[in-house]
This record gives structure tokens, sequence and C-alpha cells, in this order.
């Protein structure tokens, strides 16, 4: 770790400013504001060591190399061949190199890769898959080993990412020994795809984006209030009403199964998350008595409000729909949200009203839990364990042990000791709204955003999960959402995969540059956010 | 279901009133109820204004109909009685059917209106088959200028004519007529319609700072694209900073090989020639800044004597860390730097064409001046006294004379008249400050004590778009008004224009076309259109439409309300058929053009070989 701190600290070259009074909002920094590393990995792994010796890798011999060839699979296969354009670059600019440089025959030819888990080509990954891997790399000699395949994947990444050309345009790779694994299990990041429509290439460049920055959940907030664009088998009649256009903006169920081998391939597990009572506008239109009627004096006003939780059709329908989900999902986990119910119109509608007094409530939020109660039950049936907004645990539902709570209201700290104190695993996405915005490297406070700072035991803070970064699509969709996600969620990345004690901002910035860099590079839009600067290789040309 | 059908027969029924002119202007009461009765239904069918939370809970305003042209015109008479086209025979016309600005502007136009997948002539309705332009003045414009004319009227009936005084009204009128055009299920519309239309300003500027990050040619090219569909007439290239020198100058080569980022970050002679020619084209205007004294770091790197060595403890070229760096600013006193400066602009004067160049002048912070005997005794000796805005003068002065020399005119940041410098009458002052920070007078001040000076003026304080917070952050762009502040009519008279700015911190090609569009709509309406036209519940819907417009012309400009655009929305193209390996190559980017590979490709065979 020391030398790495050592070479870090050599490499970082920040100019002081010269005049701080800059009132139009222009740095005084000179040429980049910060300087980039060379073949430093991001996340940063538990363990790193490199030295400055390096070897040159010959992009024209390379290959991947299994150690024992009966426990590959296509998961494997297929990274193979992802990553070797993604270490020697695909854009015709970086093959210049790979003609007018000639590697030295004791260059390195191959990564020797070795599996001890064998995997099988329907491998899925869970949470509490390995992902844990070392990486040795000395002279021309290279060699991944990791148990199980998802952690191969994460060390192909790693991998890749020190493997870096030099200036003579030849690929090199120092001198390095990685002991690997994350210090969360739940790396999440949630795109909101009913507020804005997001199409499936986008989605899967960004699914490219997550395997990137070692990322493992695709929460999917598919469906909301302004749009349902989930292609339901049983229930057409919700999408073709309620998404914004049925033809073009839905998700059909061969997209979603796409989507969800796309992310496996990956190491990325995909959790829809299907939000109810609230947030439920755009189910209506097709469902016409699942919501329920808003009424001024003893009149129904035309409006609806959350689902209504009172018939028992509303619980057949509910069954009906999430074994469906249930099918299509294959991962243990569903999002069943059961965030931000507003109680106004549950209060106006005297079915609700007479309902409460037969049950003997006294609060809307019995109600609520009543509703969620049912719902968790439903999809217990099935089989699946489910992930939920914290408002559900607020409200006293009981839920089921294997239950993750997610933390995203302020006040985070308090809210995760009394969730922990419960029991529950708990994932926390307050700090990491990323559709809020502000001017400059905003990224700094994400990534000081730590999980354990609450009061709790150990026992407490074993229960903590990960976390998720959100992107609300209140304000983005295809034309924004991929510049605005990166490189700002790579911090969360490195929060969310890399120990405590890696929590210098200052420390980051020159490795993040070179990483958004090398997104970039990869095809990526991710923005710059360490100030002024520049990438060897730029978006759009260059 | 029930519902869309029932949209859909309303819709039909009400379109069928209209073609059949039921609700013509001459019968009906209100031709504009009987649009937007028409447009309201129609529209919830071709855009997203209508998500079904807003048919529960109504958003305020009026929606516009389909095809509402942004910025909007000085008039705008639309009717109900609807035309159609025939892609396959309609023609521009023109008097000026030799002049290239002319026949570019219809090869670029032809696709906009009807480059669309399946877009076809509607059933019912006859088709228009030309567009006769009539340039009044008979005469092939080489380059746009400040006193250049945009003024057009245009009007579609049975026939349609755009008519303007120059080639420029030409193409303002132009792009208004692509604008009306509206698509339903794949046929095209067009409301009948007569426009008077000229800008309230004369500069409407959109600033580019290629020097904190660099940005690539494609990139400038495709904002150029946008600035045209907003009516933008002056690209202000900020070209040169402190970070970086991408401009290869012929003179002094060394500025851009040792100030550049890299030799692949610079704007050869070649690629400044093709931006100029691109925007001239469009009508738009290229006006380079040099920003001098300050801002200078880069120049530097090539020519140190440039600068002016900070002293500390008696030592030149030594920095007080948080006071100044160890060189910072031209050393103004040395004769070197005005020869130096005589050739460069000798050559800026030959590259660029426009009549005016920016001169920068902000920040010149005087504590390294201070720091330096030299600059003292020079001082002492010139009689400049104390006041380090009179040194700041004499440089404006000289540095403006060899500009004025050279025959051009000039722009700079209102710094040096704010500091107490008297500057040529003849400049235009550029007001920047006072937009965003808390700690500043508000820019209305600026304006107030710079206009009473006889200047002429542009406002750029309050649509600083690099700087962003949580949307929707577009209408206090909209409502800023550059006339706004207290002042005789002859001040504000003298107000010829304003101009939105992009500093390149944090944007580079990954991201500043969405950073821009459609927030810098927002400036181009308040600078077009008549002072009156300023109602947010209104503009909201049209500059949505306006975003609409520009996605489905390959701008990727960013959403600012919930909704969708219609069967075009970004990213669209291979969903039926997603490759499950495809790499993950500008997915959420835009098509580099053609011409990137065409260049790529020889330079490939060329290393192969």
């Amino acid at each position: 770790m020391s030398s790495f701190v050592g070479i870090i600290l050599l490499l970082i070259a920040v100019e002081i400013p010269g005049s701080f009074q800059h009132d139009r909002g222009h740095s005084k920094f000179r040429g980049p504001q910060v300087s980039q590393t060379a073949g430093t990995p991001w996340p940063m792994p538990l363990s790193y060591h490199t030295q400055a010796t390096f070897t040159y890798v010959d992009a024209g011999e390379f290959k991947f190399t299994d150690v024992d060839e009966s426990s590959s699979c296509s998961i494997l296969e297929e990274a193979y061949n992802r990553y070797f354009p993604l270490i020697f670059g695909r854009r015709p600019e970086t093959l210049f190199f790979k003609s007018s440089f000639k590697a030295p025959t004791d260059a390195m030819t191959e990564l020797m890769v070795k599996l001890e888990k064998p995997c099988k080509d329907t491998d899925y990954p869970m949470l509490e898959s390995d992902e844990s891997y070392t990486l040795d790399v000395n002279g021309n000699q290279a060699m991944l080993s990791a148990s199980e395949i998802w952690g191969v994947l994460r060390g192909l990444e790693t991998f890749s990412q020190i493997v870096y050309q030099s200036n003579d345009g030849g690929f090199v790779v120092n001198n390095t020994q990685i002991v690997d694994k994350p210090r969360f299990n739940h790396r999440g990041m949630l795109l909101d795809t009913s507020r804005h429509f997001i199409s499936v290439p986008i989605l899967m460049t960004n699914l490219d984006a997550m395997a990137q920055n070692k990322f493992n959940v695709f929460h999917w907030h598919i469906v909301d209030d302004p749009s349902f664009p989930y292609q339901s088998e049983k229930f057409p009649k919700i999408t073709n009403m309620g998404a914004y256009d049925p033809e073009t903006h839905v998700y059909t169920q061969t997209d979603i199964k796409n989507i969800i081998e796309y992310a496996r391939m990956r190491g990325i597990r995909v959790v829809p998350e299907f939000d109810s009572p609230g947030h439920t506008s755009s189910w209506g239109y097709g469902q016409p008595d699942l919501l329920t009627k808003c009424y001024t004096g003893s009149q129904p006003n035309g409006q609806f409000g959350p689902v209504n939780p009172v018939p028992n059709s509303t619980y057949v329908f509910l069954k009906s729909f999430f074994t469906e989900i249930a099918q299509l999902f294959p991962d243990h986990y569903m999002h069943l949200g059961g965030d931000e119910v507003s109680f106004a119109c549950w209060q106006s509608n005297p079915e609700i009203t007479s309902f409460m007094k037969k049950m003997g409530y006294t609060s809307y939020s019995q109600i609520e839990e009543y509703y969620m109660q049912n719902l968790l039950n439903i999809v217990g049936g099935l089989g699946k364990g489910y992930q939920i907004w914290q408002e559900v645990i607020d409200n006293g539902a009981k839920v089921r042990a294997d239950t993750v709570v997610e933390v995203w209201k302020a006040g985070w700290e308090a809210e995760m000791e009394k969730v922990t104190k419960l029991g529950y695993k708990t994932l926390l996405s307050t700090c990491w709204y990323l559709n809020y915005i502000s001017y400059g490297s905003d990224w700094m406070a994400y990534y000081g955003c730590e999980p354990f700072n609450f009061n709790g035991t150990d026992a407490q803070k074993q229960l903590i999960q990960g976390g998720e970064t959100c992107m609300w699509g209140e304000y983005v969709d295809g034309t924004n959402v991929i510049s605005r996600l990166w490189p700002r969620a790579s911090a969360v990345g490195e929060r969310l995969w890399s120990a405590k004690e890696i929590n210098s901002a200052f420390l980051a910035q020159s490795r993040l540059t070179e990483h958004r860099c090398r997104m970039v590079r990869r095809g990526f839009q991710a923005e710059p956010i360490t100030g002024p600067g520049f990438c060897r290789e730029e978006f759009g040309g260059v | 279901m029930r519902r869309i059908v029932l949209s859909w027969i309303l819709c039909i029924v009400l379109s069928i009133q209209v073609v059949n002119g039921w609700l013509t202007a001459n019968n009906a009461r209100s031709p504009l109820l009987s649009i937007l009765v028409v447009s309201t239904c129609c529209v919830s069918r071709l855009h997203g204004y209508l998500t079904y939370l807003a048919l529960r809970m109504p958003l305020k305003g009026t929606r516009p109909p389909p095809g509402s042209p942004w910025p909007m015109p000085k008039e705008w008479n639309p009717t109900s009685d609807l035309v159609t086209f025939d892609p396959d025979n309609f023609r521009f016309s023109s008097n000026l059917m030799n002049c290239d600005i002319v026949i570019q502007a219809i090869e670029r136009y032809t696709p906009i209106l009807f480059g669309y997948k399946g877009v076809k002539k509607a059933a019912g309705l006859s088709p228009l088959t030309e567009l006769k332009m009539t340039i009044s003045s008979n005469k092939c414009d080489q380059y746009p200028r400040m006193a250049m004319d945009e003024s057009y009227e245009l009007s579609v009936g049975d026939t349609a004519e755009l008519t303007a005084n120059q080639v420029w009204g030409m193409l303002r009128g132009l792009e208004t007529f692509s604008q009306l055009i509206f698509y339903q299920d794949g046929q095209i519309f067009m409301n009948k319609t007569r426009i008077i239309d000229g800008p309230r300003f004369s500069y409407r500027g959109l600033h580019t700072d290629t020097a904190r990050h660099y940005i690539p040619l494609p990139i400038l090219k495709k904002n150029l694209d946008a600035m045209s569909y907003n009516k933008f007439n002056v690209f202000h290239w900020h070209i040169v900073d402190d970070q970086s020198f991408p401009f290869v100058s012929k003179t002094f080569p060394e500025l851009s090989k040792k100030g550049a980022y890299t030799n692949k970050h610079v704007y050869k002679p070649e690629d400044v020639a093709d931006i100029i020619e691109y925007a001239r084209v469009r009508g738009i205007r290229v006006i380079p800044e040099f920003d001098t004294p300050g801002h200078t770091h880069s120049w530097g790197k090539a020519f140190p004597e440039l600068l002016t060595p900070c002293y500390a403890n008696g030592v030149p070229g030594t920095p007080i860390w948080g006071k100044y760096a160890a060189y910072e600013n031209f050393d103004v006193t040395k004769e070197f730097v005005y020869e130096f400066l005589g050739k460069f602009f000798a050559e800026v004067k030959e590259v660029f064409h426009d009549e005016y160049i920016h001169m920068g002048m902000d920040e010149a912070y005087y504590r390294c001046w201070q720091s330096n005997p030299d600059i003292t005794a020079f001082m002492q000796e010139r009689r400049i006294e104390g006041n380090y805005s009179k040194l700041e003068q004499y440089y404006a002065e000289r540095t403006l004379g060899i500009i004025s020399d050279l025959g051009r005119k000039y722009v700079i940041w209102q710094d040096p008249v704010e500091n107490g410098a008297k500057v040529r009458d003849d400049t235009v002052v550029m007001v920047w400050k006072g937009g965003n920070t808390a700690h500043e007078d508000h820019w209305n001040s600026y304006m107030e004590k710079i206009a009473p000076r006889g200047y002429n003026t542009i406002l750029a304080s309050c649509w600083y778009l690099n700087y962003i917070k949580y949307p929707p952050d577009w209408e206090a762009l909209y409502t800023c008004d550059p006339q706004d502040f207290n002042g005789s009519q002859a001040e504000k008279d003298r107000v010829l224009g304003g101009e939105t700015c992009m500093w390149s911190e944090y944007v580079d090609g990954t991201n500043i076309l969405p950073r821009y569009w459609p927030r810098a709509s927002s400036v181009a309406e308040r600078l077009w259109s008549p002072k009156i036209v300023k109602n947010t519940t209104d503009a909201m819907y049209r500059i949505d439409q306006q975003r609409c417009r520009m996605v489905r012309r390959g701008i990727p400009a960013e959403p600012i309300l919930d909704g969708y655009c219609g069967d075009y929305d970004w990213g669209f193209g291979d969903v039926d058929t997603p490759e499950v390996d495809k790499p993950p190559t500008c997915t959420g980017g835009f098509r580099l053009e053609g011409r990137i590979t065409l260049l790529v490709l020889p330079l490939l065979i060329v290393f192969v070989l």
C-alpha cells in the first residue's frame, strides 16, 4: 500500500492557483488542473502493490489462457471477447500504435486465468456471490485467479485498467500484485425509466459503464406515475394505456430478457422495482379499479390516489402480476417500493374510512402497512426476496428476515441505526442522488459519504449490504443520462468497493481523472469533473 | 383503451372540420381557439406534453399548436387551414439560385423538412409544391456582419413565399418555415400562416471556451447547427486561455506547439477555416477572442518574455501562492509585447473574417505588476501614477490601436472600463459580472455604470450556462432582459444584444451539447423576439417542442419537462434488434460525421504503410 501512495503522491502535480480572485468562476489553474495517473485501477483494490518496473504487452499476440479449460463457460469466453478491445482499443486511432510500435520479443503475450469453481453457461449473480480475485503481474507473466466466475470478471476489469499505453505507443503493464474483494456485496445503480424513457441501447451502454466501475446491481425503477413502459403479457392494457407511446416507448419481454442477459454476462444483477401503493398513476388507465377513487364531499372527483388496499380484487391482481414479474426476472430479489404514499386521497374515500373502522385502525400508516403486508406475503409466497424503501419499516410492517431495506431520506444516520437494530439488511442511497446537480467537482461529496457513519454495534454494521446511487428521471433521458451519471457514479463505485480507508478525494482525483479518460476512450460520454484538462482521446474526435 | 380511441375520434373529427373549412378564420369566432382545440388533441398524440399525469393534474399555461416556431416571430398569424407537402414533388426556388448560401441552405433544409423515415403527404389535402424565396437586394452576400439585415416575411397559403432584403433574412425565414412543419402519423402538415419577422437585437451570441477543455470540431459544428436552429448569429470563440493554446498560428507556430494540451488538441488553419465556412453559410459570424493581458499563461510556454515576472523577496519569477504565480499577465511595459501582438493580430485578421475581434482584457489582476520593480520604474518614468488601471489603460490604448490600424473593430470584457480605464469610444463592452455570484453587484448596476459612458454594450452576465443547478433553470435565463436597467433610451439603444457563455472547466465533447441545449434556446428567444414575449408558462411548452425538434435533428437537447418527444427520442434506432455484444460506442451520443471517417481512413493507410 505504501508504495502505491508514494507513486500517487509523485504523480499528483497539482499547480497551486496564482490568484483566488476569479470572480468569473474561471479557475486560474494553468494547464490541466489535475494530472492523470497512468495505469492505476478504479475502484482501488483491497491490496495493491505496484512497482516502477514494467513490461510491454504484445497487442498482436496477446491472448487469455484458461489454466483449466474444463472450468470455463460462455460467460468467461464472452468476457475474453469483450476485454480484448477494451484493453487495446477499438478506435482506429489506437491501431496506429499497434502498427507503428513493435513490441519487444520478451513482451507479455498472455494472461493466465485460473477459475477454481467451474462456471456454467447459465450462472446468475447473487447478493452472496464471491467477487474476490487475485492478480499477479511479474515480468511477462500474468496470472488472474478467482474462486467464482464473478471474481474473474472483476479481475479482468482490473487487468484491463492496469495495462496502459506508454508514450512510445506500446502497451505496458507495471509489475503488480493485487488481492481484491469488494467491501460491500450490493453496489447498485437506480435508473428511472418512467419519467423519461431510456432506450435499450443506452441502458446497455450504461451496463458496460457499470461493469467498468464494478457495480453489480441494476435497480430498474421501471414504472412510476408518469408512464408504464413495462410491456406486461398478462395485462397488456396497462402498458397500452400507461406507456407514453405503446409502440415505441416500451420494454418488451424480449428487450427485458436481453437486458438481463447483457447484465448477467457482466456479473450484474437486475432488480426490478414495481413501486406501490403510491407512484402508480400510470397503472390505473388500463386497470381501472386498481386505484383509490378520490372524493370531494360525497362524490368521486375523477382523481385517483394510491392502489386501493381494501378490495380482494387488488390482491388477486397483484398476485397475478407479480407472478409474471417473478418469472421474467431471475434475481432472487424484487424491489417493491413502498415510498411516499400520500394519504389525502385515502382520507377522502368513504370505503377506506369504513374499512379502517372495521379493522380498528386509527392511522393511515396502518392501512399502508396492511397493504404492504399483503403484498409482501404474495411476493414471499412466490419464493422471492424483496427490497423495499425505508417507509415500509418506518410504518411497522413485518417483513421476511432476508428483506433488504433501502434508506433514502435525509437523516439517514438515525434511520440506519434504527433499521439495523431491527436486524434487517440495509442499503444506503440518501447521499448518492445523482439527479441533483451543482456546479463543479460535486463528486467529492459522494466520495466522502461513509455508510458506516452511524451509531451502531459491529453486528449492526455487518448488516449494511452496500448502497445505491440513484438517477431519477425528471430531467434526464437519452440525451444526457450517461454524461450526468459518469464519472460521478464512479465516486460511489469506489466508496462501495474499496476499503473504508481509501477516502481521500485529494488522493483519488488523479486516479479518477485517468479513469474518466479511460471511460471516454472506451466510448462513454463520461464528463470532466476535475476541472480543466484533457484526455488523450476525446469524445467526438481527437 | 377507450380514452385513446375517443381522443383519436375527436382529433379526426376536428381535423376533418378544419380541412373542410368549418372552423376557418372566417367562420369561427376565434381562429386561435379553434387551432388550440385541434392542436391540443393532436399535440397529445404527437408530443409528450400531455402525459397522463398532466391530464390528471393539468399544468398551467397554453400549449402551443404543433409547428410553433422558436424563437417567437415578431408577428405570427397562423390560421387553422392546413396544407401538406409531397416530398417527391417539392422545390425551393429563388432569384439567387446561383448563390452558394442559398444553394447550401436548400441542401440543408430539404432533409430537415422531409428526411424522416416514412413521412409522406397527407391524404385529402393538396400539396404545396414550391417555396418561392425572393431576396430583394439581389445580392449574394459573403460574410454575415453586425449590420446585416435578418428580417423576412413568410406567407404560407395556397402558395408559399419567403421574402427578405438579404440572404441572411432568407436563412432566418427558411429556419422558421422548417419549424412550421409537423408530422402526424407520418403525414406532413403545416398551418397556413403569415409571418413578419426580424430580430430585436443585432448581436445574439453564443460563447464557447476551447482552452480549459478542447472541443472537437464535429461538436463545434453540431453546436453551430443548433445555433442556426435558434437564430443565434455570433459564435464567440474563446479559443485560448491560461490552460491551453489550441490555435495554430503560422506566424508563431511555437504557441500551440508548446501551449496546446497535445499536438492533437489543436485547431489548425484548415480547421478554423472549416468552422468559419460552416458558420458563414448559416449566417453566423465567428468572433475569435485572444484574451490578454491576463489569462495568458499558455502564451508564456513558448514566449516567456511576454509575461510579467512576479517578485518575492526581490527575486523575479517567484510565486506567492494565493497572490500570484511566478509569472502573470503580459508585461505591458515591454515594446516586444506590442511588436509581437502586431504580427500576431495581423495573422488573426487574415484568418478570421469578421469585422470584430474580441480582445478579452478581463481579470488582469494588478498584484504581480505591483510586485515588479521594472514596472514601477516604467510607470514613474511615464508618470503613470499610483493607479494600475492607468497601466491597463495604457495597454488597452496601444492594443486597440493595433487592431484599429489593421482595420478591425473590437469587443472587450467590462473590466478595464470598470476599473476606470478610458478605452476608445468605439469599443464594444461586454458586461459579464453580476449574474451569478452573491458577493457581486447585480449586473444592471454594472450596466448603469458603463452605459452612460457612451459605449455600445453586450450583456452576458445572466447567461453563464456553465453554472448549473437542479432544473428547471431555463426560466431565469428566459426572463433576464438586457435592457432592464435604469438608463436613458439612448443608453438602452446602445445595447447591441447579448451572449450566452460556456466556460469549459467542466464541459467537453461528452456533455457540452446537452448542457447548452435547450437552455441556450431561452436566451435565443430573449434576444430575437419582442420584449413582450416573456410569459414563462406559455414558453415552457414551446421550448419543449423546440427541444424535441432539436432532438429530431440530431442535437442531444436535454429534457426540461417530464414526457417524451414522440417516436424519435434520443438513442432510438436499434431498439428492436440490440446486438448483445455491441461495443458501447457513442450509443448515447450522436453520429460522428462521415467526413471524420474519411479523414481518419487515409491517415490509417499512411500509418499501415
